[in-house]
């Protein structure tokens, strides 16, 4: 009974604990999380140059930076509190952080999708012909929202199609390869692995709706405001890598490669589809830009239709952004999505 | 007295019993109100109270799109899955099984075989699986037939080579055929055993049957799982995983109870 009762104790303890290790105070250790994807390979190379390290020493501060093989179990760990900071997508920000109640804030603005993920139709045909066939794709992730939008654009909605079939994206490419199967919508490195089939044909892809697929280092917004310092120093080693790269440099871009299991080749071919911004100047014209919070609204009404907003989300507004300026979209009592760009404007002024 | 001649009596019995579960829902209610002190809107441990809200909802209210209620329809899709790939996996290792425990030229020719295939990892050669059986519902049944079936060859296997070589002499004198010693002797052996390696391949079944459902599929328990997951929906997972806890528990006891009804000759303490 007293072995079963401490035995709770421990348990009930060691979850707590564990769920509050990630909490605001002032510290000088810090965790962040990433994810394999063309736009995210820097964390990778600044991590294993050493790069961050000497950002971090410069601010003394520690920052580890740890590769997750999933990504939404990255942003599910950063959620829970288990990380500082995580690579994640402008919507998968909104609907699982900020959705969950975690005061999240959009330190780095890397770049945008742009081209990068696809709707691809086994065969001969165009956007409309998707009507009554099944698609396969990673339900709820930027793939169904490019679909949602592509359908939209030509007076289609997901409800003319067969069927949405969720399917992994670690299997997509043999799924690809089945008969069942006639059109997918995936994301890249997928994508141009399935455009080197015979009939593959890309119908729609994120290049259409420039700017809406967002891919981003957000960081917890109490952190953030107690320790500046995480922020300077993430930022500052960012766009180290970013001037490398911009500047070709092959040593770094081939590294970033082969992380991501393919050449310097292909990884360019992967940059060509995805609008880097190698200088924190174009990141902030970019934030600051009046498209922005329009895109926001678009991505919070497709996480709202598909009730993925939040338990008891009453509308597509229950959740608020704001934005540099200080306005907000959304509800502004419950902003839990800040779009920052002061560590980035400070990069921009070579101020850190 | 010593301790291992205590027993506790039928009140306290059922007292202990429930301890442990009581003990991991006091320890899951603390977590949840420490972490919730914190964030009130916290997904990853909600309180217990959201969770049986949740559990409502999601067992009474019909999905918008389809005005199916997707708890039902879910648990009915993933429930036929598992039925007819258990079954097929059953009805296979029985026969093959029994072959190879009877004949020893099928068993030269396939025992080796079948004990390889066994160590094959079936989710590892899932893209091969795939092309063989597309991506719609005979995979998913393929996939959890594949996972079990060597597994109940063997075992089949094993439990006719147990049956005393005297009664096969003994049924042999009596003279009876292969077919008629098959039929007689080894089948009504066999089939209780065969209860007990399917009660004890239904925990791998499950796991199959959820992975399947995970990589391509649009109902079924596993599915819904893997969905909510991405907007990190414990208060749904939590639910599904309780009711598919209670599922494998119930299977489990009706195959128990169904083994004892069935064969009574086998006896209460073999199973």
């Amino acid at each position: 009974m007293k072995l079963r009762s401490l035995i709770a104790a421990v348990f009930a303890a060691s979850v707590a604990m564990g769920a509050t290790a990630a909490t605001a105070e002032e510290k000088t250790e810090f965790k962040v999380a990433w994810s394999i994807y063309v736009g995210w390979m820097p964390w990778g190379y600044l991590a294993d140059s050493g790069i961050m390290d000497k950002w971090a020493d410069k601010y003394g501060i520690d920052v580890e930076i740890v590769q997750i093989n999933d990504y939404v179990e990255s942003i599910n760990l950063y959620t829970a509190g288990q990380f500082d900071g995580v690579s994640a997508t402008n919507m998968d920000t909104l609907s699982i952080p900020a959705g969950g109640g975690v005061d999240t804030t959009a330190l780095i603005v890397g770049d945008f999708s742009n081209g990068n993920d696809a709707i691809i139709l086994k065969g001969e045909g165009a956007l409309a012909d998707l009507k009554g066939k099944p698609v396969n794709l990673v339900e709820l992730s930027v793939s169904h929202y490019l679909l949602a939008r592509g359908l939209d654009s030509v007076g289609l909605t997901e409800a003319d199609l067969d069927k949405v079939i969720n399917t992994s994206d670690a299997d997509m490419i043999a799924a690809y390869g089945t008969s069942d199967v006639q059109a997918v919508v995936t994301w890249n490195p997928l994508v141009s692995t399935i455009m080197e089939q015979p009939g593959a044909n890309k119908l729609f892809d994120s290049s259409d709706i420039p700017g809406e697929i967002i891919d981003m280092m957000v960081v917890n917004t109490e952190t953030l405001a107690d320790n500046p310092n995480f922020g300077k120093a993430l930022v500052g080693a960012w766009y180290e890598v970013m001037a490398l790269m911009e500047a070709g440099d092959e040593a770094a871009l081939t590294a970033m490669a082969e992380a991501s299991g393919t050449d310097l080749a292909g990884y360019k071919a992967q940059l060509a589809s995805t609008e880097m911004f190698w200088k924190p100047a174009d990141a902030v014209a970019f934030v600051e830009s009046a498209e922005l919070p329009t895109t926001m609204v678009n991505v919070a009404e497709f996480l709202f239709d598909k009730g993925i907003l939040g338990e008891g989300a009453p509308s597509a507004d229950f959740v608020g952004v704001a934005y540099p300026d200080g306005s907000t979209t959304g509800d502004p009592a419950n902003v839990k999505l800040h779009y920052d760009t002061s560590f980035m404007k400070m990069a921009a002024d070579g101020a850190l | 007295m010593r301790w291992i001649n205590r027993k506790p009596g039928r009140p306290l019995g059922w007292i202990l019993l429930l301890l442990p579960f009581l003990a991991v829902l006091a320890a899951y209610t603390i977590a949840s109100d420490i972490r919730r002190a914190e964030n009130p809107r916290d997904k990853l441990l909600p309180a217990p109270a959201a969770i049986v809200e949740t559990a409502q909802r999601v067992l009474t209210q019909p999905d918008k799109r389809s005005g199916k209620i997707l708890f039902w329809s879910d648990t009915a899709i993933s429930l036929q899955r598992l039925a007819i790939g258990v079954g097929i996996a059953a009805l296979i290792g029985l026969l093959i099984g029994m072959a190879i425990g009877l004949l020893p030229y099928v068993r030269s020719t396939l025992a080796g075989f079948v004990g390889v295939l066994s160590m094959v990892p079936p989710l590892a050669i899932l893209p091969i699986l795939f092309i063989i059986f597309g991506l719609g519902e005979v995979s998913k049944i393929a996939l959890i037939a594949v996972g079990i079936t060597p597994f109940l060859i063997r075992d089949m296997s094993l439990r006719v080579l147990e049956i005393p070589s005297e009664m096969m002499v003994k049924a042999q004198t009596l003279g009876a055929t292969s077919f008629v010693i098959a039929l007689r002797v080894a089948l009504p052996q066999i089939l209780p055993r065969l209860i007990q390696s399917v009660r004890l391949s239904l925990g791998p079944a499950w796991l199959f049957l959820i992975a399947a459902e995970a990589i391509a599929s649009d109902a079924g328990l596993g599915y819904r799982i893997f969905l909510v997951r991405r907007y990190l929906a414990m208060d749904i997972i939590l639910t599904y995983v309780v009711w598919i806890t209670l599922l494998a528990f119930l299977i489990d006891y009706g195959l128990k109870t169904l083994g004892e009804r069935a064969f009574p000759w086998f006896g209460k303490g073999g199973l």
